[in-house]
C-alpha cells in the first residue's frame, strides 16, 4: 500500500470536511441552530446527510470483511440496515418529526410527561452513542496504520479531534453539509474502484468461488500486523521469516496440522494452491458452504432471525439517526426524506457484497491475519496494481475516513446534545463542554479495550437500541394506554438485558453453543421481552397514563396544514 | 368537556337520533325522525377542528379514526415486509435446493439479498408515502370542510 497517495487522500478528506464545516459557522447563532440547524435543510440535502451519517466504518469496511469470513448469512446485515429505514418510515418518521422534539429524551418527555423517563432515555442515548463511537475510532486507527504505518491510536485521535473541532465550530448546520458531502464521497470511493476490480476479474477469466476450502491462488507472502494463532489443517511447507511458535525462523519451515502462534511482523510465504490457515476464532468454511445461507455457524437460524430483528428495529432507536429527522420542515418532508434515504442506501449496499466475494477469491490471507475488515482496502492493490491500483487504494482509504468522520460527527452531536441538555444544564456553553466529553470517553475506550470486528460492536449497539427505544417509540406513537411506569420498566428491562449481553460478549467471550448465540445476538429475546414488559406494566398501571395524551396524539398525527391546537410543549433546548 | 356542547342544536338532533334508534332496536317499529329544517343550515357554524381542540367525544372519534387508519397502513406494510424478510430464511431452511440454485449465473440467495431486495424496499416505501399522504389529505378535507 502506498504511503504517499494514502496520506494525501486522508488529508484531503480531513481538510475538505473542516472547510465545508466552516461554511456553516456564520450561519449558526442560537442554541436552536446548534442542535438542529433551525430545521431549514431541504429534503434532498437531508437524505444525503442521513445516508452520509449512517454509512459508518461498519458499512464501508466491515460488511465486506464479515461476508468474506462468514458468507451468505451476513448478507442480511446490509439488508437489515436498509430495511430498518423502511420500518422507521412506516412507524415513526412523520409523528416523530411532528412531536417537535430535538432528541430522543425530548420525545420521551413530551409523550410521557415525566422527567424520570427522560433521564433514563438520556443515559441510554449516551451509552448507545459511545458503544457506536468506540469501534469507529478503533477502525480509524487500523486504516491509518494500514495506509501510513502510524501507531494504531493516531487514527482514532485524528478522527476525534476533527469531529470535535467541527461540531464545536458549526454545530448541526455545518454537520448537515459535511454529511451530505460524505455520502457521495463514500459512494464514489466504493463504486469507482469496483468497476476496475470487475474489469480485472473479467480479464482474469471470471474465476468463481468453487468447492473446497479457500486456497492461495498464487504464491503469496503474508505479513502479520499483530500476533495471531492460526489453525493449519494439512502439512504445508512455507518460507518464513520472524517468530513462529516461540522460535525465530528464517527460511523453509513445515507447518504441521494443529494451531500455531505467529508473532507480529512475521512474514510467511505460501506456495500456490496451499490451503489458507484460518485465524483461530474464524470458522473454516468450504466455499460451497460459504456461498449458501444457513450454513457454517452455530444455530444459524436463530442467529439470522436475531440479526434481522436487531437491525430492522434497532435503526429507529439510534440517537444519531433520529436527530437528523428534526431538520425536516414538517412531517410530510420527513417521510419523503426517508424514502430518498431508502433509495440512497439501497444503491450503496449493492457494493460491499461484491467486495466480499472478490475478497474470498483474491485476498484469502486476510482469513489468516484476521484483518478481514481490510478487504476493501487490500483488493485494489492486489487486482489492479501499479499506479492506478495505488490511486484506487487511496480513494478507498479516503472513503473509509469519510465514513469514520461522518458517523462520529453525527453521534457526537447527538450524544453531546443529550449530555449538554440533561446533565450540564443546557445552553451553548454546556453543549461545547459536552462535545469534548462525548468524544473523549469512547476514545479512551477505543485505545484501551481490545479490538473487535467493527460490525460486531455496531451490531450490539443496534440490539440495545432495538430493545429499548424501539418499543418506546412504537408504543408511544401508536398506543394511548402506554404509561410512565410501563415505559420506565420496558426501558430498564430491555436496555438492561441487552446491555448485559453486550458487556458479557465484549469482556467475557467468546462463548460456545447456545450461550454464545444468545449473548452475541441478544435481540431475538430482548426485544420481545421489552415490548411485553412495557405493555403488561402499562396495563397494570392504568392510572399513570399521562394527562395530556389526547393532545399529544393530535400533535403527533395531524398534518401541519390543519389549524388545530397541538399543545404548548417545547423542547427545553429551544 | 365544552359547556356549550350540551345546548348545540346538531348535538341535540344527534342524540334524538340515537335515542330513537335505541328504541327501534328494543321494539322494532317504524319511527318517523323529525327535525327542524333550520338545523341543517346552521351546521357549519361549528368546525370539526374545534371539536378536536376541545377534545369532545366527536373530536376524539375523528382523531382515533385517523390514528387507526395510519396504524393499519403501517402495520400492513410492516407485515408485508415481515413476510418477505422472515419468509426468506424459512424458505432456505425448508427447501435446501433453493440455497444453491443459480439465476443469471448468481446463486439465488445472493441475487435476492445482495440486489433485488433493495429496489423492493424503495417501492414499498413509495407506496407507503403515497397512501399515508392520501390518508392525511382525506382527514384534512373531512375536518376542514366548511
Amino acid at each position: 500500500m502506498s504511503s504517499a497517495y494514502g496520506v494525501v487522500a486522508v488529508l484531503l478528506v480531513v481538510v475538505a470536511t473542516v472547510l465545508i464545516g466552516a461554511f456553516g459557522i456564520r450561519l449558526s447563532r442560537t442554541t436552536s441552530d446548534f442542535y438542529v440547524a433551525s430545521r431549514t435543510v431541504s429534503p434532498l440535502w437531508n437524505a444525503s446527510a442521513i445516508g452520509g451519517e449512517y454509512l459508518s466504518g461498519a458499512s464501508f469496511l466491515g460488511i465486506a470483511g464479515l461476508i468474506l469470513a462468514h458468507g451468505a448469512d451476513l448478507l442480511w446485515l446490509p439488508v437489515g440496515w436498509t430495511g430498518g429505514y423502511l420500518v422507521l418510515l412506516v412507524l415513526v418518521s412523520a409523528p416523530l418529526r411532528r412531536s417537535g422534539a430535538y432528541t430522543l429524551p425530548d420525545f420521551a418527555e413530551a409523550r410521557l410527561e415525566s422527567m424520570t423517563v427522560r433521564r433514563t432515555a438520556s443515559v441510554l442515548v449516551v451509552l448507545i452513542g459511545w458503544l457506536y463511537l468506540m469501534p469507529q475510532f478503533q477502525s480509524a486507527g487500523l486504516v491509518l496504520r494500514g495506509v501510513t504505518g502510524a501507531p494504531v491510536w493516531v487514527g482514532g485521535v485524528l478522527v476525534a479531534v476533527v469531529v470535535a473541532v467541527n461540531v464545536l465550530s458549526g454545530g448541526m448546520r455545518s454537520i448537515t453539509f459535511v454529511q451530505a458531502f460524505q455520502y457521495w464521497l463514500k459512494l464514489t470511493a466504493l463504486a469507482v474502484p469496483l468497476i476496475f476490480l470487475l474489469l480485472a476479474w473479467n480479464a482474469d477469466g471470471r474465476p468463481r468461488v468453487e468447492d473446497g476450502p479457500p486456497v492461495f491462488r498464487d504464491r503469496t507472502t503474508v505479513s502479520f500486523p499483530s500476533d495471531v494463532r492460526v489453525k493449519v489443517s494439512e502439512p504445508v511447507t512455507v518460507s518464513a521469516e520472524g517468530v513462529i511458535d516461540g522460535r525465530r525462523v528464517g527460511g523453509p519451515l513445515t507447518l504441521e496440522p494443529g494451531t500455531h502462534d505467529i508473532r507480529h511482523d512475521a512474514k510467511v510465504t505460501f506456495p500456490a494452491g496451499a490451503k489458507v490457515p484460518h485465524m483461530e476464532s474464524l470458522p473454516v468454511l468450504d466455499d460451497e458452504d460459504w456461498a449458501m445461507p444457513l450454513q457454517g455457524r452455530d444455530h444459524p437460524v436463530y442467529a439470522t432471525y436475531s440479526l434481522i430483528l436487531a437491525t430492522f428495529l434497532g435503526t429507529m432507536g439510534l440517537p444519531h439517526v433520529l436527530v437528523r429527522f428534526y431538520t425536516n420542515p414538517d412531517g410530510r418532508a420527513a417521510r419523503r426524506t426517508t424514502l430518498a434515504v431508502l433509495a440512497l442506501l439501497g444503491a450503496f449496499y449493492l457494493l460491499p457484497a461484491v467486495y466480499g466475494a472478490l475478497g474470498r477469491l483474491y485476498t484469502p490471507e486476510l482469513l489468516m491475519t484476521g484483518r478481514t475488515d481490510a478487504v476493501v482496502l487490500t483488493l485494489p492493490g492486489r487486482l489492479v496494481g501499479g499506479v492506478l491500483g495505488e490511486l484506487l487504494t487511496a480513494l478507498v482509504a479516503a472513503g473509509a475516513f469519510a465514513a469514520f468522520l461522518s458517523t462520529s460527527s453525527g453521534l457526537t452531536v447527538s450524544v453531546a446534545g443529550v449530555l449538554g441538555q440533561d446533565i450540564l444544564g443546557g445552553g451553548v456553553r454546556s453543549f461545547r463542554i459536552a462535545t469534548v466529553l462525548a468524544v473523549i470517553a469512547p476514545l479512551i475506550l477505543a485505545i484501551t479495550a481490545r479490538a473487535l470486528a467493527v460490525a460486531d460492536v455496531v451490531g450490539l449497539a443496534f440490539a440495545v437500541a432495538a430493545s429499548s427505544f424501539c418499543p418506546l417509540l412504537v408504543l408511544g406513537i401508536w398506543w394511548r394506554r402506554l404509561t410512565t411506569a410501563g415505559a420506565m420498566a420496558g426501558l430498564l428491562v430491555g436496555g438492561g438485558l441487552a446491555g448485559a449481553a453486550v458487556v458479557a460478549t465484549i469482556l467475557g467471550g467468546p462463548y460456545d453453543g447456545w450461550t454464545g448465540a444468545l449473548l452475541a445476538q441478544p435481540a431475538a429475546w430482548t426485544v420481545p421481552i421489552a415490548f411485553l414488559v412495557m405493555i403488561v406494566v402499562s396495563l397494570l398501571t392504568p392510572r399513570k397514563v399521562p394527562l395530556g395524551v389526547a393532545r399529544t396524539m393530535v400533535r403527533l398525527h395531524t398534518p401541519e396544514t390543519l389549524n388545530v391546537d397541538r399543545g404548548d410543549w417545547r423542547p427545553r433546548s429551544a | 368537556m365544552n359547556p356549550r356542547s350540551a345546548d348545540r342544536p346538531d348535538r341535540r338532533a344527534f342524540e334524538r337520533l340515537l335515542a330513537s334508534e335505541r328504541r327501534a332496536a328494543e321494539r322494532p317499529r317504524r319511527q318517523v325522525v323529525t327535525s327542524p329544517r333550520t338545523i341543517a343550515v346552521r351546521r357549519p357554524r361549528y368546525p370539526l377542528t374545534r371539536e378536536i381542540d376541545e377534545q369532545t367525544k366527536l373530536g376524539e372519534v375523528y382523531m382515533r379514526s385517523l390514528v387507526r387508519t395510519q396504524l393499519r397502513l403501517g402495520l400492513f406494510v410492516c407485515s408485508l415486509l415481515g413476510c418477505v424478510v422472515c419468509g426468506l430464511p424459512l424458505l432456505f431452511l425448508l427447501v435446501p435446493p433453493l440455497r444453491v440454485v443459480e439465476v443469471l449465473g448468481v446463486p439465488l440467495p445472493w441475487l435476492l439479498l445482495g440486489g433485488l431486495i433493495y429496489p423492493l424496499f424503495t417501492l414499498a416505501g413509495y407506496f407507503y408515502v403515497r397512501s399515508a399522504e392520501r390518508n392525511e389529505r382525506d382527514f384534512a378535507d373531512l375536518v376542514d370542510r366548511r
